[in-house]
């Protein structure tokens, strides 16, 4: 016999995004629909173990708790303009259809992730709105999520929802002049989210390392929603080849395995896949951006049945590239591997080199200048490097792993040493 | 400075035509404020402004837009932000009776 709550739970989170972003469109608030929803919630569980899970959940949450939410008001004794508004919505069969097809032009969620995403709040902000109103998790998930205690993310969330109303946030698709930026800001928070899993450690919460489903899940919606925004597809394409390497990036010790050394029969075939398939059709609109840009980096070491298949000269252009469209001196640390790996390591040197500066506090410029180094037999300063690197460490995996690469080195250097 | 002025009086012109403006002024330097506090129960009066900051609150405009970002939109023309300045936006409080 399955757990009634378990059920309902389940079919809720699915539908928790699409469902609340309409009620919010129709109410006009956050708070309404969050608690119609729950009202509804409290329904489901009563009355599904006897009537069956509906066909169509999301329309029979939307109305159930569209009457709830006038019920509340009209115990409320609110004002009559707000109840007049409401009225209009009487509950008929009519009105389910009405509200799914209501989606004319745009899904309601896409006004809802815009409103999410909105400048005017804190990152942290839009990270946790979009988290709890999109992707439906429970703020106590979000909190665990983002390491941070539970009454510190209702807190967040609180503030921001009245940010959004006290500041006069429209609840909308942004207008076409500012809607590209906008855009952009909306793919950011999405692939936040997936790097905070991504970032996810060993002994992390389970939902930490979910957060790479949950952005991809948003990912997916986005991209349905805007199917004409290459780089919303593009985005989607690189969390999955990302993604599909999650099995093979730990050691059975716990320590982070570089692509080189990952088993790649480990690697997910079916997200790889799907994320060129992804690629291919973004590609299709020639309108390069950043997020194709690395999604075709990470096609091609995805392609490499080895690491010696790697094509690293289209690497390094499409790196090139994505200097371009994203300039940091991070883009160009890993032209410079690229480089290296296609010309060979003094090549990689010469373009780090201005870069040690800028640089300089990042472990892996040091640890990748000490790879550079090493290949070429430059093994004390190969050390130093490495020590470098370690003494930038932020953990004990990490620390384990520059460790042993020193190790080697030292040793190559006492071998030397001897001629 | 005649210039930097003229530049204003434009700035104002155009705004007021295309925006429901309903109030606006340029404010005189911070030299010329006078802070009013309370101190054992009555009022003070000491030189300067309220906060000692770096930046100086030089105007406002008091607008009625749509929403917010109508109003950032108006926040993004005024000709103080190329100079290095900033404009805060903030909704006026309205109370329903």
């Amino acid at each position: 016999m399955t757990d009634p709550t378990e059920v309902a739970e389940k079919v809720f989170r699915e539908e928790y995004g699409r469902v609340f972003a309409t009620l919010v469109r129709v109410f006009g608030d956050f708070d309404v629909a969050e608690e119609a929803i729950q009202d509804s919630f409290l329904i489901a569980i009563d009355r599904w173990p006897v009537s069956g899970v509906p066909q169509k959940p999301a329309a029979w949450i939307t109305t159930t708790a569209k009457r709830k939410a006038i019920d509340g008001y009209r115990r409320e004794k609110v004002r009559v303009e707000k109840y007049a508004v409401l009225s209009s919505t009487r509950s008929n069969g009519h009105e389910e259809h009405e509200i799914l097809e209501e989606s004319t032009l745009q899904d309601d969620r896409l006004r809802l992730i815009f409103t999410c995403c909105h400048p005017a709040l804190a990152i942290d902000a839009q990270l946790a709105l979009t988290l709890r109103t999109l992707g439906g998790l429970k703020t106590r998930e979000i909190a665990r999520a983002f390491l941070v205690a539970e009454s510190t993310m209702a807190q967040r969330l609180v503030r921001a929802k009245r940010k959004i109303r006290d500041a006069g946030i429209p609840y909308r698709v942004p207008p076409d002049d500012v809607l590209t930026e906008r855009i952009a800001a909306v793919l950011g928070v999405i692939y936040l989210i997936f790097n905070e899993g991504y970032s996810a450690s060993e002994g992390d919460d389970l939902v930490r390392h979910d957060l790479c489903s949950e952005a991809i899940r948003l990912g997916r919606v986005l991209a349905d929603l805007m199917p004409d925004e290459p780089e919303a597809i593009g985005l989607l394409a690189l969390m999955l080849l990302h993604d599909s390497r999650k099995d093979a990036r730990i050691s059975s010790t716990g320590e982070p395995m570089l692509l080189d050394d990952q088993d790649r029969q480990l690697w997910d075939r079916s997200q790889i896949d799907e994320g060129l398939r992804h690629l291919v059709i973004a590609e299709r609109q020639r309108i390069p951006g950043k997020y194709q840009t690395q999604a075709a980096i990470a096609s091609i070491h995805a392609q490499a049945g080895t690491p010696e298949q790697t094509d690293w000269s289209r690497i390094a252009m499409l790196y090139g590239m994505l200097g371009q469209q994203n300039p940091s001196p991070v883009v160009e640390l890993n032209r410079a591997v690229a480089v290296a790996m296609a010309l060979g390591p003094e090549y990689g040197l010469e373009i780090i080199e201005p870069l040690r500066s800028d640089l300089d506090r990042y472990r892996w410029m040091h640890s990748t200048r000490a790879e550079l180094l090493r290949r070429l037999e430059r093994f004390e300063e190969a050390s130093d490097a490495y020590r470098r690197a370690i003494n930038l460490t932020e953990n004990s995996a990490e620390r384990s792993l520059l460790s042993k690469r020193l190790a080697e080195v030292e040793n190559s250097q006492g071998r030397d040493g001897l001629r | 400075m005649g210039e930097f002025m003229a530049g204003w009086f434009k700035f104002d012109e155009e705004i007021r035509s295309s925006v429901k403006v309903l109030a606006g002024d340029g404010l005189e330097p911070t030299s010329t404020a006078t802070t009013v506090r309370y101190k054992d129960g009555a009022p003070v009066t000491s030189d300067g402004p309220f906060a000692e900051t770096k930046e100086q609150l030089g105007g406002y405009y008091l607008i009625d837009v749509e929403n917010l970002d109508e109003a950032i939109k108006v926040a993004g023309t005024i000709p103080n932000l190329p100079m290095g300045g900033s404009v805060e936006v903030r909704p006026v409080q309205v109370f329903e009776q």
